[in-house]
């Protein structure tokens, strides 16, 4: 049994330490937000935040995070109304919209250790998020248009 | 504000900060006047919907429910992969409704065609097919809530208007929720006694100002995939496939599986041999209490393969014999003027050939679907493109009546074609029946990369015949690649008209003796379709070749593309040759004909839009490329760049001529798609087998373009046209002419010039 901190909710799931915390937080927690797309940390699409950085949570094992805060989608903000979740309806963002929870973590990320990014760095920032779709272009704009306000 | 709607190319895009929803709200922006619309507003014209399987039901009382406090429900009967069908179709309804996109709910369909006709969603045929269905059903329950009005006030209808969300007459005001019973149940009128809105009526249709159907719920997590549907008692399963088609499990360790935590059942899954239509290819399931119990429960498995009869598919091996191939003549299918002559007689002859690898598509949501088998009765939840085809299939495979399978659609995390194939979930139905509870398969990755339907390998080769003039008089274009027919029946080597009418026979340049002709190929693996399938290579070969034609007569790119054209004309097929056969993408030929001026005016307006002729850099290029697909012409204009080794586009332009355009916003969307995923099938997307098995598996090797190295900015160009001119395809048409138009600027970028899919991101 292992205690995870989930969207500032204790919650017990019953599975080994080795367990991805993707499959934790699926399977067990029931936050079906946090997407499955590769398993091996290089499509972005399961990105969540432990203590407030974006991690690959195929990639994090339930064992490593205990006692850490876990924040999916769901938890981003209580109302739905992170400024980036704003700024990607403004933008209308998503196309099939599979991969957009860990688009809006990474950013989420992203934006809370360098609020003011140029250009440049949302592009690196971004890469390790595939979307098929090809909506990068709709992204990055998000991402600008939510810190700088336009 | 939809901020990117300032960038697209179309004139009268308004743009208006919103609320939550509409981006108009509830604000009454203008009056209709009171039943004067015309009466020829909207002329019904053919498709080839109306020949689809189940065809096109067109009844409101399908589709449409008006509860009493006012809002309206309307019925998505096609899938929604990211195209915006979902959100555009209800758009249409409830704008020729009146209704108040605010107060719309939408609901979808479960896999039902009888009752809500075709939905089959592929083909790039949902607007082409349901604009006109959409109209009219929006229209028809205007009409019934103006009769219903004026029936309760005692007034002639003539008085009544409806407009947001009210009918009104005199000092008579009514919410639609207020007569929602009483106009449902109204007669439901004939399309000619309709009074359709006029154009310069529509509130959303043509305006590309609502937000997508599923934002809110995207944007929060809450957004539901196949994966996302949980029942009681849930299973979850992964299955070992055998890597080659065709192939069985020889020996595998059920113990040493069962042994993992959390694992429940081993259970082999009846194999497939090719054809294998939709069946699963059958493997090793093992079902557990969570994914990743499963997936470390098939590693444990140890299976030794059986290869079977395509153990010996070498890729490269095969490339080079469809090459030799298509040197020689093939099954001639289209012959127009005297090709021989033409070529006896030239100045000179211009020849290339070019190839493609196999793709798959790789949705970011991998394969998965839930099923519960109980008693006799099949539910399922899946993330599908052909739900009735679904429901029919899992029926036959469990040898059930489909009137005891119940399909209900999730979104869909992409789609590509390859969730129209649907043995992923045959998989979780046999598991399910087999073990007694609901299960839901996933595929991982892996799985997806290895185990598709994939795009077929080709080799296109292409000649010219010049005259001393420097004129094209004659063209011949074999064209090889494995059938998807061979997926569905005994292989005879040869595609089949719906292949070859992708921009094969269809070639619409001016010139006077023309030869197309297929060679064989057999399948080794399945083929399926892709986003924008035979176009993909077509265009390549075609769009690579009009630049090699440039490059041979010393001329300018855009003006040997516009000489090829011609003057504008409507293709006539049988003049042209075309075999009788011709398959002009389902349509009646006579309403979607080839128009070849539609052709010449993308590629102008694609063209202008990068500033065609402007000094670039050195290492940098203009490369230009147009198709016509899923009768719908784009045009591609991308200026490329090379640094440090490394092909980059910083500026892309598309233009598309689609006829009218009712979501703008979600045609430009698609454009973007288009010039991502087409920068992707030009360097990267490249599926190779050795020993009848894939090579690749994740996106370790299987890599897509990415934020790091994108188009950069995509212009969209949309020509501006009536309700009248028919829509036609969106969701595909902006793939084909990406990678040929990338390979013409990186020629000049670079002078080298490339004739195999994928590239490689590096040179």
């Amino acid at each position: 049994m292992a205690k995870l901190d989930l969207n500032g909710i204790t919650t017990d799931v019953d599975v080994s330490d080795d367990m991805p915390l993707l499959w934790a937080i699926r399977d067990l927690a029931g936050l079906p937000g946090t997407k499955y797309g590769c398993g091996v940390g290089l499509c972005g699409a399961c990105t969540v935040h432990v203590d407030g950085k974006a991690v690959r949570s195929c990639q994090t094992t339930v064992g490593e995070v205990s006692g850490a805060a876990i924040t999916t989608i769901e938890g981003l903000d209580s109302a739905g109304d992170h400024r980036l979740q704003r700024a990607w309806r403004d933008l209308n963002v998503p196309q099939c919209g599979f991969c957009q929870s860990g688009q809006i973590m990474q950013a989420a990320s992203l934006l809370a250790e360098n609020p003011k990014p140029t250009d440049q760095e949302i592009l690196d920032a971004m890469a390790g998020n595939v979307c098929r779709c090809g909506c990068y272009q709709r992204i990055v704009e998000a991402v600008r248009v939510a810190s700088t306000g336009s | 504000m939809l901020k990117y709607l300032e960038k697209t190319v179309m004139p009268n895009i308004l743009i208006r900060k919103t609320s939550r929803r509409g981006f108009l709200g509830g604000s009454a922006a203008f009056a209709l006047a009171a039943y004067a619309m015309p009466a020829d507003a909207f002329p019904r014209w053919p498709t080839g919907g109306e020949s689809m399987p189940n065809g096109i039901v067109e009844d409101p009382l399908i589709f449409v429910s008006i509860d009493t406090d006012g809002t309206v429900t309307l019925v998505a009967h096609r899938s929604e992969m990211g195209t915006g069908s979902r959100t555009s179709l209800p758009m249409i309804m409830a704008d020729e409704m009146e209704a108040d996109w605010d107060r719309v709910k939408i609901v979808q369909a479960e896999g039902d065609e009888p009752k809500y006709g075709n939905q089959d969603t592929d083909g790039s045929r949902s607007l082409r097919h349901h604009i006109q269905m959409a109209r009219k059903i929006g229209g028809a329950v205007r009409h019934m809530i103006r009769h219903a009005a004026a029936q309760s006030w005692g007034v002639d209808p003539s008085t009544v208007t409806v407009e947001n969300h009210e009918a009104r007459s005199g000092t008579n005001r009514a919410d639609f929720g207020a007569l929602a019973a009483a106009a449902m149940a109204m007669p439901v009128p004939a399309h000619e006694d309709i009074a359709y809105k006029s154009e310069d009526e529509f509130r959303y249709i043509g305006k590309g100002r609502v937000q997508i159907t599923d934002l809110h719920d995207i944007t929060t997590g809450r957004a539901v995939y196949g994966a996302d549907v949980t029942l009681p008692g849930m299973k979850f399963a992964v299955v070992a496939r055998p890597p080659v088609v065709g192939g069985k499990a020889v020996s595998y360790d059920a113990e040493a599986a069962l042994a993992v935590p959390g694992v429940e059942h081993v259970h082999e899954l009846p194999y497939s041999i090719m054809p294998t239509q939709f069946a699963p290819l059958g493997g090793i399931a093992v079902v557990a209490s969570n994914t990743w119990a499963a997936i470390q429960g098939r590693e444990a498995l140890d299976i030794s393969w059986d290869g079977g009869p395509h153990a010996e598919y070498d890729s490269a091996t095969f490339m080079a014999e469809m090459i030799a191939e298509a040197e020689k003549p093939g099954i001639i299918l289209r012959e127009q003027g005297d090709p021989d002559m033409a070529f006896t007689d030239a100045a000179r002859i211009v020849s290339r050939t070019y190839t493609q690898d196999h793709i798959a598509h790789i949705p970011m949501e991998p394969p998965v679907a839930l099923a519960s088998y109980e008693g006799g009765k099949l539910e399922i939840w899946a993330p599908v493109q052909s739900p009735y085809a679904t429901r029919t299939g899992t029926a036959e495979a469990l040898g059930l009546d489909p009137e005891d399978v119940k399909v209900n659609v999730t979104l869909l995390g992409g789609g590509f074609g390859r969730k129209s194939k649907a043995d992923f979930v045959t998989e979780a139905a046999l598991l399910s029946r087999e073990v007694g509870a609901p299960v839901r398969v996933q595929w991982t990755r892996e799985d997806d990369v290895r185990h598709s339907f994939y795009h077929t390998t080709s080799a296109e080769r292409i000649e010219a015949a010049i005259d001393e003039t420097g004129k094209i008089k004659g063209w011949r274009h074999n064209s090889v690649a494995p059938s998807i027919l061979s997926t569905f029946a005994p292989d005879g080597g040869n595609q089949f008209p719906i292949e070859t009418g992708m921009g094969h026979v269809d070639m619409p340049f001016d010139i006077p003796h023309v030869r197309c002709d297929n060679g064989k190929a057999l399948a080794h693996t399945r083929i399926g379709w892709f986003r924008a399938v035979s176009n993909i290579p077509r265009a390549w070969a075609i769009g690579s070749f009009v630049g090699e034609l440039a490059q041979e007569l010393g001329r300018d790119d855009l003006q040997t593309w516009l000489d090829l054209i011609g003057t504008p004309r409507t293709v006539d097929p049988v003049a042209e040759g075309y075999p009788e056969s011709f398959w002009n993408y389902g349509e009646p030929y006579a309403e979607f004909p080839i128009e070849t001026g539609r052709l010449a005016n993308v590629l102008r307006m694609a063209a202008d839009g990068i500033g065609y002729g402007k000094d670039v850099g050195d290492g940098e290029g203009i490369g230009l490329a147009a198709h016509r697909s899923f009768v719908s012409y784009v045009a591609c204009a991308v200026h490329v760049k090379v640094v440090d080794g490394r092909i980059m586009v910083p500026e892309m332009h598309l233009a598309i001529d689609c006829g009218f355009a009712a979501n703008p916003e979600r045609i430009e969307s698609q454009m973007q798609g288009a010039a991502v995923m087409g920068m992707t099938t030009a360097l990267n997307s490249g599926i190779t087998f050795e020993n009848g098995a894939v090579m690749q598996s994740n996106f370790y090797d299987y890599d897509v373009v990415r934020s790091d190295n994108y188009p950069l900015n995509v212009v969209t160009h949309i020509v501006p046209h009536p309700f009248s001119v028919h829509s036609t395809g969106v969701g595909e048409p902006g793939m084909p002419p990406v990678p040929p138009a990338i390979a013409n600027g990186l020629f000049h970028a670079t002078g080298m010039r490339k004739r195999h899919l994928p590239i490689g991101v590096e040179i």
